[in-house]
């Protein structure tokens, strides 16, 4: 299945010869496959499409150019139209030709925009591929605009181009944003520091059952990044622990920890295994008793694997290809490959975070393909001759791969949908088994219609 | 810099792709950062395209700046036309390719591909997505036609059709309905381009006696050169529309030599003629539509709109700044200011100001017309998936009309529905806010975001608030309620204007009355 590839020099292959050190010090996956070619994925812009909703007093003002403004239209779909709480500043000739000062035209946008929107309580600069190129400090102008709006608003800058960020790699560098801010506010605050963090949007109802666990747990003083407000208190320091819900804040660790703060490690919560071990490596940094721990997740745990068996004889013994684009490929491929019973034929990932993924890493079967990066068409090239029963990809190859008679799970679903925790684990699996499912019925009914 | 929440048109290097998309054996070459791929979702998703288009992006990444940028890209073009071998390839940048200064036409001249390479010079800072695509097309027709030998003897009633691309409104089916349509005259068509067509194709458009050109927005530049160039004469009346089909086929005749048929010879030929003279649609009478998309869309809704369905049209406009005069010629026509504007919030006011019944426009317009509870239909790009529909649907020649006449009434209350709630409003099912059972299904009680914008007073009539210095008793605040809903906001600013011109302060139901006597609806 895993034939080698001959090494090129140049937007070629080539075989990291680092084995990946695991946390349980088990087997890793063969290799890992490093590849740059052309990437078919999405900028970090296209995260504004879910925190912008998360975040419901906070706008997104990205600073860019007509295709950006374009994408996140295309991207949004209908949407858009809900009055959304995010906008392009486009850059046109005249700034860049240094007939405007870029500083001056932004902060004539800034000021319709919140006589636009009085109920804005942060707004946020959003830096994109045009304007990091040029090098218009947007940093520097949020820290301007910022100290003019005190204290009705705040402003705060990030990056979500796309030579910086893949997809919710944009999510990454926001809740990084939003930390260094906290920690400059925080001279000022007397609140005690967080006892636990946990880093990664998560759905409101995801969100909440996690909250009752923890209560259940008798674990307090957690606080959920991103908040649902921008004037959430967020406060970290030594004592704070942090926990990592999603697989891409490579940055905001490193931003918590600056902090003061310290991370448990732990697998992501996917699926009954994922969150179960998720949940314990919180519990047990925490002290709690492990018959109490056993307690209250004995029932959720049962539901989730009932609710996951729903859909194993769809997935069990099938071989699954992963393209690379949330980085949540290779926790989605261990609760595939563990709880599912599918056999992976190659993980996708658009970026590794080595430490963060290690442990998913280790539970994969060591015939598993990683690869990290992407040239597209050498991809789909491997895609094609491993022949999958099912391709998780992006939207620009899922409809024509499903015309080439395959049968594709479009990926960023994974992002706006609740999957996390044990009340989602069965969701998750259905996301899965949809098309497979999809696929026979409409076999079947053309098959009836050959028959008759 | 310039605000936008929503913009009609995408970069120029989009109305490229368009290009490449739309034929055969060309291939894009795009220097573009990584993300810039999310074009490829607008023909695999929204047009349902089964493969991928013709597009290799270098997708560059910040730690590539610090090297050669040059470099990725003149791999990129060697490994495309190694494995895709096209004809044909263009070059170009992205908006942040452009800042790069790579020089992508340069860099792959150098290369020495084997192939005819185009380089395409987009100004994405400055141009759009439409100009892009009349821009590639032009370049394009010039590297293929040129210098080619005209044949000693062309066929008068053989032509060419221009225009129609990927990602068009309806264009699929209009092709066919055109088609269809000149060959039943007797019109060979020689060369479909962009779409379907081969480099080798655009070879041959110097074969053909004359050029038709469907869709102005993207096919003039290169009409008006092959006629520089050739003395190709350009048909160029769209035919959108029973009138608009009818001179279009007078002009197509013309060209090929062909004497003109009688008048009434077309007779019979679609429905919309008829179903519009039928008894039925009498209600339509003056209903008051606002028009906005591609320009010639625009202007080809405005004359159906007025000499074929009997509305009367109470705004016209278009985003694309290079049609500006042809809108301001028919609004003239019309007697309505002419909206040349790609600013979506303009248009959301003047549609406010117009007060229509209907209101004819893009994806955008049809969101706008949601919130205010008016009724809507799409008449052009830019388009969603729904408008990429799968049955036959176009919008040009006879079946076009037929089409067009469905869809416009469809969003309207029918007849009887509207005269019934005239004669009873407290009906507890059948009011106001109920409106028709197939209108809105999900509209909301009340516009869903004037909360968040206080400036606007959007009250369920759709009418704002105007202080002209005149105030409504109650009674006759009462009376305007008995107004049907849709005429409302008109009633209203009529009887407003009425008092002010006659300097009355306090509106009654007799200067209600007395405005409407005035006006005469």
């Amino acid at each position: 299945m895993n034939k080698p590839f001959p090494p090129v020099a140049l937007n070629g292959v080539c075989i990291d010869p680092d084995r990946v050190q695991g946390l349980s010090g088990t087997d890793q996956p063969g290799r890992i496959l490093r590849q740059r070619g052309q990437h078919e994925v999405f900028c970090g812009l296209t995260s504004i499409i879910w925190l912008h909703r998360k975040m419901q007093d906070a706008f997104f003002l990205i600073v860019g150019s007509r295709t950006c403004a374009h994408l996140m239209q295309s991207a949004a779909g209908v949407m858009i139209f809900s009055e959304p709480r995010f906008a392009t500043a486009i850059m046109e000739e005249r700034d860049l030709a240094g007939l405007a000062d870029m500083h001056d035209e932004l902060d004539g946008v800034v000021e319709r925009l919140l006589a636009r929107r009085p109920d804005i309580r942060m707004l946020v600069l959003v830096g994109s591929c045009p304007s990091e190129v040029i090098k218009l400090d947007l940093a520097r102008a949020a820290e301007r605009l910022d100290a003019r709006h005190q204290p009705a608003r705040r402003v705060i800058a990030y990056s979500g181009s796309g030579i910086e960020t893949t997809f919710t790699q944009g999510e990454d560098n926001f809740l990084a944003a939003l930390l260094a801010d906290a920690a400059k506010r925080a001279p000022g605050r007397t609140d005690s520091p967080a006892r636990l963090v946990v880093a990664g949007c998560l759905a409101d109802v995801v969100e909440d059952q996690f909250a009752r666990l923890f209560t259940a747990l008798g674990i307090d003083g957690v606080t959920f990044l991103p908040g649902r407000s921008a004037t959430d208190r967020l406060t970290v320091g030594p004592g704070t622990r942090y926990v990592l819900a999603q697989p891409y804040l490579g940055a905001t660790a490193a931003a918590l920890e600056k902090a003061g703060a310290s991370r448990i490690d732990a697998l992501f919560p996917l699926g009954g295994e994922g969150t179960r071990a998720w949940l314990a490596a919180i519990a047990d940094a925490f002290k709690v008793d492990p018959a109490r721990f056993e307690a209250v997740i004995a029932k959720p745990l049962q539901r989730a694997g009932e609710a996951t068996a729903h859909y194993r004889h769809w997935l069990s013994g099938k071989r699954v290809f992963f393209f690379p684009d949330s980085q949540l490929e290779p926790s989605l491929a261990r609760y595939l490959q563990r709880e599912l019973g599918a056999a992976i034929v190659e993980v996708g990932s658009p970026y590794l975070h080595r430490e963060h993924v290690a442990g998913e890493l280790a539970l994969l079967s060591p015939d598993v393909l990683v690869s990290e990066g992407q040239d597209v068409e050498r991809q789909i090239d491997r895609c094609r001759a491993a022949s999958p029963d099912l391709i998780v990809c992006g939207l620009g190859l899922a409809n024509p791969f499903e015309a080439e008679g395959r049968v594709t799970k479009w990926s960023i679903e994974f992002a706006f949908t609740p999957i996390q925790g044990f009340e989602q684990a069965g969701d998750l699996a259905e996301l899965f088994a949809r098309p497979l499912m999809r696929a026979a019925l409409l076999d079947d009914a053309a098959n009836r219609e050959r028959l008759s | 810099m310039k605000l936008a929440m929503w913009t009609y048109e995408g970069p120029p290097h989009v109305g490229a792709m368009r290009i490449a998309a739309s034929m055969r054996g060309l291939h894009y070459v795009l220097h573009a950062p990584q993300g810039d791929t999310y074009a490829d979702l607008l023909f695999t998703m929204i047009e349902r395209r089964p493969s991928r288009p013709p597009v290799t992006y270098t997708t560059f990444q910040a730690r590539d700046l610090s090297s050669s940028t040059a470099d990725i890209f003149r791999d990129a073009c060697r490994e495309a036309v190694e494995r895709f071998r096209p004809e044909a390839l263009i070059v170009g940048a992205s908006c942040t390719g452009e800042l790069l200064q790579d020089d992508p036409g340069g860099l792959a001249r150098t290369l020495d591909l084997g192939l005819p390479v185009i380089p395409l010079d987009l100004p994405s800072y400055q141009r759009k997505e439409h100009w892009g695509a009349a821009e590639t097309f032009y370049q394009i027709v010039r590297a293929f036609a040129a210098n080619r030998q005209r044949p000693e003897t062309i066929d008068p009633l053989s032509c060419n059709i221009l225009g129609p691309t990927a990602l068009g409104f309806r264009v699929r089916d209009d092709v066919t309905e055109i088609r269809r349509l000149l060959e039943s005259e007797g019109i060979d068509v020689r060369v479909i381009a962009p779409l379907g067509a081969s480099p080798a194709d655009l070879a041959r458009l110097p074969d053909a006696a004359f050029n038709i050109v469907l869709s102005p927005e993207i096919a003039n530049p290169a009409a008006q050169w092959l006629k520089r160039t050739y003395g190709m004469p350009i048909v160029s009346t769209v035919p959108i529309g029973i009138g608009a089909t009818r001179d279009f086929l007078a002009e197509v005749r013309a060209a090929a030599g062909l004497p003109p048929r009688p008048l009434g010879a077309q007779a019979g030929r679609d429905r919309l003629t008829w179903y519009a003279r039928s008894v039925d649609s009498t209600y339509l009478t003056r209903k008051r539509v606002f028009i906005f998309g591609e320009a010639s869309h625009a202007v080809a809704a405005a004359r159906i709109a007025t000499e074929e369905l009997g509305f009367t049209v109470c705004g016209l406009g278009t985003y694309m700044r290079e049609f500006a005069r042809e809108i301001r010629d028919a609004a003239a026509r019309y007697g309505v200011e002419p909206l040349i504007t790609d600013d979506h919030l303009e248009v959301e006011d003047a549609i406010i100001a117009a007060r229509p019944e209907l209101v004819l426009g893009t994806q955008m317009e049809r969101h706008v017309a949601k919130r205010l509870r008016l009724p809507c239909a799409v008449i052009s790009a830019p388009a969603h998936v729904q408008d990429f529909p799968a049955r036959y649907a176009p919008q040009m020649g006879y079946e076009g009309a037929n089409v067009i006449f469905d869809s416009w009434v469809h969003p309207l209350m029918m007849g009887l529905e509207e005269h019934l709630l005239q004669m009873f409003r407290s009906d507890f099912e059948f009011n106001d806010h109920a409106a028709a059972s197939h209108l809105h299904p999900h509209a909301p009680a009340a516009p869903a975001s004037a909360a968040a914008q206080p400036v606007r007073d959007e009250s369920a009539d759709g009418a704002t608030a105007i202080d002209v210095g005149t105030g409504w008793t109650a009674d006759a605040e009462r009376e305007l309620k008995k107004v049907p809903f849709f005429v409302r906001g008109k009633a209203r600013r009529n009887t407003e204007a009425f008092a002010a011109s006659r300097g009355i302060r306090s509106i009654t139901v007799e200067t209600l009355y007395d405005a409407k006597a005035h006006f005469a609806r």
